[in-house]
């Protein structure tokens, strides 16, 4: 299993909860402090490079007009990371191809980023989440279809050694694409998507050959999701995908007592209580299937998964792997079940920082983590030895 | 009186339209929400009309196709749609977006029409590139929207949706995610309308809600300006449904601009 830090640069300073209706969109910039906002930009950024002086990896997202995400630009960081870092793996998860004007401009990013590194890039795409519809002005009815347009142009701008090519699509149109620098890992950095309930996505990643990653899921809609995905290529006849093809983000504090680490993730926690929003962004027309949307215009369905994680105690996001934390023994029995109820995952991408936390206190759950845990788990789960799509059962036999 | 229903396929696309009434045409161009369809100004107009009403794609029995991507596009065939009715000298009636839809159409081709009566119409661009002509439905929320569309908030036909069965929520969300697709971006207009507009070579009525805040009056003045031959009426005591808030006070504008068109 390959271990990744996460934070995600959110701005902790946030007026009192009744003075605000969200914390995305339309909360005014007044509200950042540059001066301290240039210090947790950097104390953040300290953290990755721990993470790779501890055998982790690093992860970084973008958000946009918000104040639970700093980063407006994923790509900036990475391209830090490249540089600072030495022998993580740096995952972007992701892009946010569905909304962006030039998913080449981003082929040539990752591409420089991977040889930067040395290779070092894992690249995730996603489609965003529904605020940043109203950031990008990108049209809710379009996002899958672009995301998956964008994906197959970047993949082909990154292969394509022998000069130009042209591209005109339903959504994008490209004229004499040739990529420079090409990606440093061949045939190019292996791609990611995240996703929610839609396991028709699910299943079209992971039969790309790509990895399917999921954020802060109760472990029953975890394990119905991986579960999902491996009976349906199955069925397909396609080839059982491997541990590495499935992805996981809990909540995770680490400390020398439970009650220690008790207190730090309260501190997580913040996250999760704090990431207001506003109903109707979470739902513009065409984003979310229409029976659900349809719930939402009826009011059958008002929160969702934040929402539920607000009115619930922390005890039941232990329960159900939400929330994982306690000492370095406990945190690795709660992974190795958490591995096996899901159906199994080979990536876990642990939030250790958010809110408040100072460097001390993250560098202190993340020392533990990445010293006491991730080394009794590196053999957990099954790893790919082949690159691309899926093969049909069989087929590596008959070739 | 009984309304009858077609379906009807045409390049392609199905076109679900309805027909209810006697008399000379009149086409029935609803708006984003369809709040005109089974109102009592339909039933008015029937009994002086020959209403054909087709239903935008995503509302009632058809879906948005993938090959409709704008008004635009739809525009084109509900011009067909007059071709193979053959209809004759007819009478448009247009609705928000449904007005922005007859302005499409009649930038196209009025051969088919007579006039047209145009109601908190959107779909054109006057102001600058900083101003938002058409407020935000999609960002701000329910009530402030409502405030923006109603004088009297309850007059809303969609105040409260939570008795709405399984099936109509499942209709209201397939027309709000058709509506959207066809006009998020640019956001409730075509940027090329506007030069257009000395097209409409046929006489046309613009209506509006005094206390319109989703389309301001001085927009639906701006568009009465921009056309040809056009005259403005605000109705006071309503804001983008004046139809629906005062029912009487926009029967009589309508019938003032009729009658003053048969007399020409």
């Amino acid at each position: 299993m390959e271990f990744y830090h996460f934070t995600e640069f959110a701005w902790p300073h946030l007026p009192p909860e009744d003075e605000f209706t969200s914390a995305r969109l339309n909360l005014p910039s007044s509200v950042y402090d540059p001066e301290k906002g240039a210090d947790l930009l950097n104390m953040c950024l300290d953290q990755h490079v721990l993470a790779d002086e501890l055998g982790l990896n690093c992860m970084v997202n973008e958000h946009h007009q918000t104040a639970t995400c700093l980063n407006s630009s994923g790509v900036v960081p990475l391209s830090i990371l490249a540089r600072q870092t030495k022998n993580a793996r740096i995952l972007i998860l992701g892009n946010p191809v569905a909304n962006l004007a030039d998913p080449i401009r981003c082929a040539e990013e990752m591409a420089m980023i991977d040889n930067i590194s040395y290779g070092r890039l894992d690249c995730g795409f996603v489609r965003g989440v529904p605020y940043e519809l109203f950031a990008s002005n990108q049209n809710p009815t379009e996002t899958s279809e672009r995301l998956w347009e964008s994906i197959g142009l970047i993949q082909k701008a990154w292969t394509t050694h022998d000069g130009p090519f042209n591209y005109e699509g339903k959504w994008l149109h490209k004229r004499q694409v040739n990529v420079w620098p090409r990606p440093y890992q061949q045939p190019h950095p292996p791609i990611w998507t995240t996703g929610g309930s839609d396991i028709a996505h699910a299943c079209r990643t992971v039969s790309n050959g790509f990895t399917f990653a999921m954020f802060l899921t109760p472990v029953d809609k975890l394990a119905a999701m991986f579960k999902g995905v491996r009976k349906w290529c199955r069925d397909q006849g396609l080839e059982r995908p491997t541990d590495d093809k499935f992805a996981f983000m809990p909540l995770v504090a680490v400390g020398e007592t439970e009650k220690e680490a008790r207190e730090v993730i309260e501190r997580v926690f913040w996250y999760v209580v704090n990431n207001k929003a506003e109903a109707q962004h979470r739902a513009p027309p065409g984003y979310v299937e229409t029976s659900l949307f349809a719930d939402f215009l009826s009011g059958r369905f008002t929160g969702g998964r934040t929402d539920a994680i607000r009115t619930k105690g922390m005890e039941y996001f232990r329960e159900n792997h939400v929330a994982i934390y306690g000492t370095p023994e406990n945190v690795v029995n709660q992974i190795k079940s958490l591995h096996k109820k899901s159906g199994g995952f080979g990536h876990l991408v642990a939030m250790l920082h958010a809110g408040d936390m100072d460097f001390e206190m993250t560098a202190k759950s993340m020392t533990l983590f990445g010293q006491k845990v991730a080394p009794h788990l590196k053999d957990l789960g099954s790893v790919s030895t082949s690159f691309g799509p899926l093969r049909k059962r069989g087929a590596k036999k008959a070739a | 009186m009984k309304s009858e229903f077609e379906i009807l396929k045409i390049a392609n696309t199905r076109v679900e339209a309805e027909y209810l009434g006697n008399g000379p045409p009149l086409i029935f161009l609803h708006g984003e929400d369809g709040f005109e369809i089974n109102s009592s100004l339909v039933s008015r107009l029937a009994h002086k009309f020959h209403i054909i009403a087709p239903r935008l794609p995503g509302f009632g029995k058809t879906q948005l196709q993938d090959n409709i991507r704008n008004i635009d596009d739809v525009s084109y065939i509900w011009l067909d749609l007059l071709d193979r009715l053959d209809v004759k000298d007819a009478v448009v009636l247009g609705f928000s977006v449904g007005g922005w839809l007859a302005l499409e159409m009649a930038t196209k081709n009025t051969s088919r029409m007579a006039c047209m009566v145009l109601t908190g119409s959107v779909g054109v661009k006057f102001g600058g590139a900083y101003d938002r002509d058409i407020e935000d439905i999609y960002f701000h929320e329910a009530k402030t929207v409502r405030s923006m569309r109603f004088v009297d908030a309850e007059k809303d036909p969609h105040y409260d949706l939570t008795g709405l069965s399984k099936g109509e929520a499942l209709a209201l969300a397939r027309s709000r995610e058709a509506i959207a697709k066809i006009c998020w971006k640019p956001y409730f207009h075509n940027p090329s309308l506007r030069q257009r507009l000395n097209r409409v070579n046929i006489p046309a009525q613009v209506i509006w809600g005094g206390k319109d805040r989703m389309t301001l009056p001085k927009y639906g003045r701006a568009l009465a300006k921009a056309l040809p031959d056009a005259n403005f009426a605000a109705i006071p005591g309503s804001a983008h449904f004046p139809h629906i808030e005062q029912p009487d006070l926009f029967w009589g504008v309508l019938n003032d601009f009729l009658d003053r068109f048969n007399e020409r």
